[in-house]
C-alpha cells in the first residue's frame, strides 16, 4: 500500500512532448509555438474556442500533417520526420473528429480490424477468414467494455452517432496505444454515453496518457488532470483546471464570465 | 443474457447463409456449363473468353476491391503474353512453366509500375499507369525478342507435364479452364483473407486504416501486384491458345478494353466481370465479319451501360428484387 502511494506522489514521466510546434498554411498561421507535454497516466484537456487550432495539434502531434517547425517526442524518440502510420504502430493511436469507423462492417469486425495487425495477421492473403476467429474473444472483450455487446453484430453505418463514437474507442483501445488522443469523444453523445465513455476513459488513463479535445467544460472539470488552452494557435493558459478557469484572460477569451 | 444476444442480432447472417447457399448453386451450373460448353461453342472462341474473364476478374481485384482505377493493365496480359511465347519457343519450356513465367513476369512489372504509380491517387494514378504502360508498348516494339510488328509466331502448345498433348484442342480447352479456375479460386481467397480485410478497411476509411497504424501503400501495392500476376497468367494462357503474342495485347486499347468489361459485368461483383468479358468477346465475334465497326457497337453498349445500368450486369442483378430474395447484396 506503502509503495503505490510513493508511486502516486512520484512525477509522471513525459510521453509525448512538443517543442516550438508551427504549421502554416500559406500566410495563414495555424500553429503558432505551441510547447506541450503529456505525462503518462493522466489525461490532458486541450480546449479553446472554434478554430484555436486543436484539431491542427492533434493532426500534427499523430503526423497526419507536418509540421512547419519544431519537434516531436514520443517515448523518447524523435518522431518529427516519421509517416502517420509508422507513428501509430509506436503507440501513439488517435481519433477523428468525425467519427470514423468503417461503416459497412459489422461492430466486431471493426475491432477485428485493429485487432489484426498487433496479432500479425493483416498480411495473409492465402488464409481463409475464418483464421481471424481467434480476434474473437478480444474483440468481444474489448466491445463488452464499451457496452455495444448487443450490437456487436451490427453493421457500424446503422449506430447512431453517439455509439459510432464509443465503437471508435473500443478500436482505438484494440491496439493497446501507449498514448491515446480522443478528438472530441463526447460530440453528439448522450448523457449516458458520456457517462460510460468517462468511466473508460479514467479507468484507460490508469496506465496510459491521454490528450484530448473537448467542449464539454463540465467533462473536463471531472476528468482531465491537466488543461491546455489554445487560441488562435496559441497556448494562452496551462494547468489544472481550477486555476485555467479562474484565469482571467481563458475567461474572457473562452469561458465567458458566467462560468467561474 | 444469451436470448437478449439472440433477438438483438440482426438476420444479417441468416441472410448471407442463404447467399452462399445460391452461390454454391451458380458455381456448380456455371461448372457444368463450362465442362460442356466445347460441344456447343466453337472451342477457340471459349478459350479466348475463359483468358478475357480472368484478365478482366483480375482487373476488378484492383479496381473493384481496392478501388484503384488502372489505365495499363495491357501491360501485364501483353507482357505476360511475350514472355510465355518467348520462354515456350526458344527455351523450350512447358506450357505450365511458360504460363508461370508470364505471370511472374507480370507480377515484376506490377511492382515496377505500382512503385510509381500507388502513392497518387484517382486521375494521376490512371496517368501514370497510362505513361508507363505506353513505356512498355515502345519497350516491346523495339525489343529484339518480340520481333516489333511481327510479334512471336507459331508458339508451340508443347506437353502439359511431358504427356498431355495440348495441341489436341480439347485437352487445350480444358487446361485453360483449369487456369481460368485455379485463376478464380486465388482472386476469391485473396478477397476473403485477412489481407482481404485490410483492403476492405482501407476502401472503407482510409484514414482510420492509417490511424490503425496499417501503411496503406503497401497493401495497395500487395493488390496491383497480385491482379498484375493473375492479368499474366490469362495473358500467358492466351498467347498458349492463339500461339503467338504481339503488339495488340500490350496496347492501351487493350487497357481500356479490360475497363469496358468490368464496369459492364459490375465493379466489386467476383464474377461480374466474367459474364462483361463474355459479353464483350461474343460481340466482337459476331461483327467481326459484319460491315459494320465493333467499337461502334462497344461503344454504344457501354454508354447505355453507364446511363441505365450502372452497376453492371451482375451487379444490377444482385441489387434487383430477385437478387435479393435470393439472398445477394450489392456493396456499393
Amino acid at each position: 500500500m506503502a509503495v503505490a502511494s510513493i508511486s502516486t506522489n512520484e512525477q509522471p514521466r513525459v510521453v509525448l512532448s512538443a517543442r516550438g510546434l508551427s504549421k502554416s498554411f500559406g500566410a495563414f498561421a495555424a500553429v503558432k509555438n505551441v510547447d506541450l507535454d503529456v505525462h503518462d497516466a493522466s489525461v490532458h484537456a486541450l480546449i479553446g474556442p472554434n478554430g484555436a487550432g486543436k484539431t491542427t495539434v492533434f493532426n500534427l502531434l499523430t503526423k497526419f500533417l507536418q509540421p512547419t517547425a519544431g519537434s516531436i517526442t514520443l517515448l523518447g524518440a524523435d518522431i518529427t520526420k516519421l509517416p502517420p502510420d509508422k507513428v501509430a504502430r509506436m503507440g501513439l493511436v488517435r481519433s477523428f473528429q468525425i467519427s470514423a469507423v468503417f461503416p459497412h462492417l459489422t461492430v466486431r469486425d471493426n475491432v477485428r480490424v485493429a485487432l489484426q495487425r498487433p496479432s500479425g495477421l493483416s498480411t495473409q492473403f492465402w488464409l481463409p477468414l475464418s483464421s481471424l476467429d481467434r480476434l474473437d474473444a478480444r474483440a468481444d472483450e474489448l466491445i463488452e467494455t464499451v457496452g455495444l455487446k448487443r450490437e456487436r453484430n451490427a453493421l457500424a453505418a446503422d449506430l447512431s452517432y453517439g455509439r459510432k463514437r464509443v465503437l471508435e474507442i473500443a478500436t482505438t483501445l484494440a491496439l493497446d496505444p501507449k498514448v491515446l488522443l480522443l478528438d472530441e469523444p463526447m460530440a453528439g453523445m448522450g448523457q449516458e454515453d458520456i457517462g460510460t465513455v468517462s468511466a473508460i476513459i479514467r479507468e484507460v488513463a490508469k496506465t496510459r496518457a491521454v490528450l484530448m479535445v473537448e467542449h464539454n467544460l463540465s467533462v473536463v472539470a471531472d476528468i482531465c488532470h491537466h488543461v491546455t488552452v489554445l487560441q488562435r494557435g496559441e497556448i494562452l493558459a496551462e494547468g489544472d483546471y481550477a486555476t485555467v478557469s479562474q484565469d482571467p484572460r481563458v475567461r474572457t477569451a473562452y469561458m465567458g464570465t458566467e462560468e467561474a | 443474457m444469451s436470448d437478449i444476444i439472440h433477438t438483438a442480432a440482426p438476420p444479417r447472417i441468416e441472410r448471407s447463409g442463404t447467399a452462399t447457399k445460391t452461390y454454391a448453386i451458380f458455381i456448380g451450373l456455371g461448372l457444368v456449363l463450362l465442362l460442356v460448353a466445347p460441344l456447343f461453342f466453337y472451342p477457340i472462341f471459349l478459350m479466348k473468353l475463359l483468358c478475357f474473364a480472368l484478365f478482366a476478374c483480375a482487373f476488378n481485384l484492383l479496381l473493384g476491391y481496392t478501388g484503384l482505377l488502372s489505365f495499363g493493365h495491357a501491360t501485364f496480359f501483353g507482357g505476360a503474353a511475350y514472355f510465355t511465347a518467348h520462354v515456350v519457343k526458344v527455351w523450350g519450356l512447358s506450357p505450365e512453366l511458360g504460363i508461370l513465367v508470364g505471370a511472374f513476369g507480370a507480377a515484376v512489372l506490377g511492382l515496377i509500375m505500382g512503385f510509381f504509380a500507388i502513392r497518387r491517387q484517382g486521375i494521376y494514378f490512371a496517368m501514370i499507369t497510362l505513361a508507363l504502360s505506353q513505356m512498355f508498348f515502345f519497350f516491346c516494339l523495339q525489343a529484339e525478342f518480340t520481333h516489333g510488328e511481327d510479334g512471336i509466331q507459331s508458339v508451340p502448345r508443347g506437353h502439359l507435364f511431358g504427356f498431355i498433348d495440348l495441341s489436341e484442342t480439347t485437352n487445350m480447352y480444358y487446361f485453360v479452364l483449369a487456369v481460368f479456375l485455379i485463376g478464380m479460386a486465388i482472386i476469391w481467397r485473396f478477397i476473403n483473407s485477412p489481407f482481404g480485410m485490410i483492403l476492405k478497411s482501407i476502401r472503407e476509411n482510409e484514414q482510420r486504416a492509417i490511424s490503425l497504424g496499417y501503411s496503406v501503400s503497401r497493401y495497395k501495392l500487395g493488390a496491383f501486384v497480385m491482379s498484375a500476376a493473375l492479368a499474366g497468367l490469362a495473358g500467358g494462357t492466351k498467347a498458349l491458345v492463339f500461339q503467338f503474342a504481339t503488339l495488340t495485347d500490350v496496347g492501351w486499347q487493350m487497357s481500356g478494353e479490360v475497363i469496358l468489361m468490368t464496369l459492364l459485368g459490375g465493379i466489386g461483383t467476383l464474377i461480374g466481370p466474367i459474364f462483361g468479358a463474355g459479353l464483350v468477346v461474343a460481340l466482337q465475334n459476331y461483327l467481326a465479319t459484319s460491315e459494320f465497326p465493333v467499337t461502334i457497337i462497344t461503344g454504344v453498349v457501354f454508354m447505355v451501360c453507364v446511363l441505365l445500368f450502372r452497376r453492371g450486369l451482375i451487379g444490377e442483378f444482385y441489387a434487383s428484387r430477385l437478387g435479393r430474395k435470393l439472398g445477394f447484396e450489392h456493396r456499393r
